[in-house]
């Protein structure tokens, strides 16, 4: 028997949500009984890059419109992590972002260089109206 | 954002009262540090000991309220940081901007 999940969230297009995705992320990575890392640190990670994820998708993509939605789908399957996180915004361009200053000191722009650090594929491309970005981990 | 701001001599102590300091609540963070510049506070220590995630938002109000402090000649330093939340400042290279310090108490020291 495989470990395999699917878990397919819709909410508002609001930062107070980010808490609730961040916990649902953290919860599922606390089911992985055979993951054979660190399970609390993977349940950071994973509430990490979710926080990122729609944060980027509420603030760039979606550009704060409170009638949009985010959708976000978490899917563990043969031992690989997917996370798809939806915006129905005009996107990002994901390759015109910078790498972070890290001798400077910058406000902002970590989000993304965050993503890319903890997953091991990272892609942002059109659909249904919208964009997806979707990130994969695979979980020892 | 809930805070509990106390002064300690020449030092303002920040104690974060939010198990998390993000995209949400990191924008209100920044303006109540700005209130103490205004008030003319420019010596400053966060304690982060019960905030459990911080995000890349939260990590920007924190530099944003140290460039703040040096730009004034203070300084702001941190303390009580959860193991995550360390690793954190370590996967982005900001514990080498930072001076982060175990306790409160060893952080307001490091001021005199």
């Amino acid at each position: 028997m495989k470990d395999s999940i699917e878990v397919d969230i819709k909410v508002p297009n609001q930062t107070r949500y980010l808490s609730l995705i961040g916990k649902i992320g953290e919860d599922i990575a606390r089911t992985l009984k055979r993951y054979k890392g660190d399970r609390e640190e993977l349940a950071y990670h994973i509430n990490l890059v979710l926080t990122e994820a729609m944060t980027n998708a509420i603030r760039h993509a979606n550009e704060d419109d409170p009638q949009k939605m985010v959708h976000i789908t978490i899917t563990i399957l043969d031992k690989v992590l997917n996370i798809r996180v939806y915006d129905q915004g005009q996107g990002f361009d994901i390759s015109a972002l910078p790498q972070p200053n890290f001798t400077g000191l910058d406000d902002h722009g970590r989000g993304i260089f965050i993503i890319r650090a903890l997953m091991d594929r990272v892609s942002y491309y059109q659909s249904n109206g919208g964009h997806v970005l979707e990130m994969e981990k695979v979980l020892s | 954002m809930i805070v509990r701001i106390e002064e300690k001599g020449p030092v303002v102590l920040i104690e974060v009262k939010e198990e998390r300091l993000d995209a949400h609540n990191s924008g209100e963070f920044k303006n109540q540090m700005l209130n103490l510049f205004e008030e003319g506070k420019t010596n400053i220590v966060v304690d982060l000991q019960e905030v459990r995630f911080v995000d890349s938002s939260g990590l920007g109000a924190l530099v944003s309220g140290f460039k703040n402090a040096s730009a004034r000649n203070g300084n702001l330093k941190l303390c009580g940081l959860q193991p995550q939340v360390k690793s954190m400042f370590e996967l982005t290279r900001l514990h080498r901007v930072f001076e982060i310090f175990p306790s409160s108490e060893e952080a307001q020291a490091s001021f005199s």
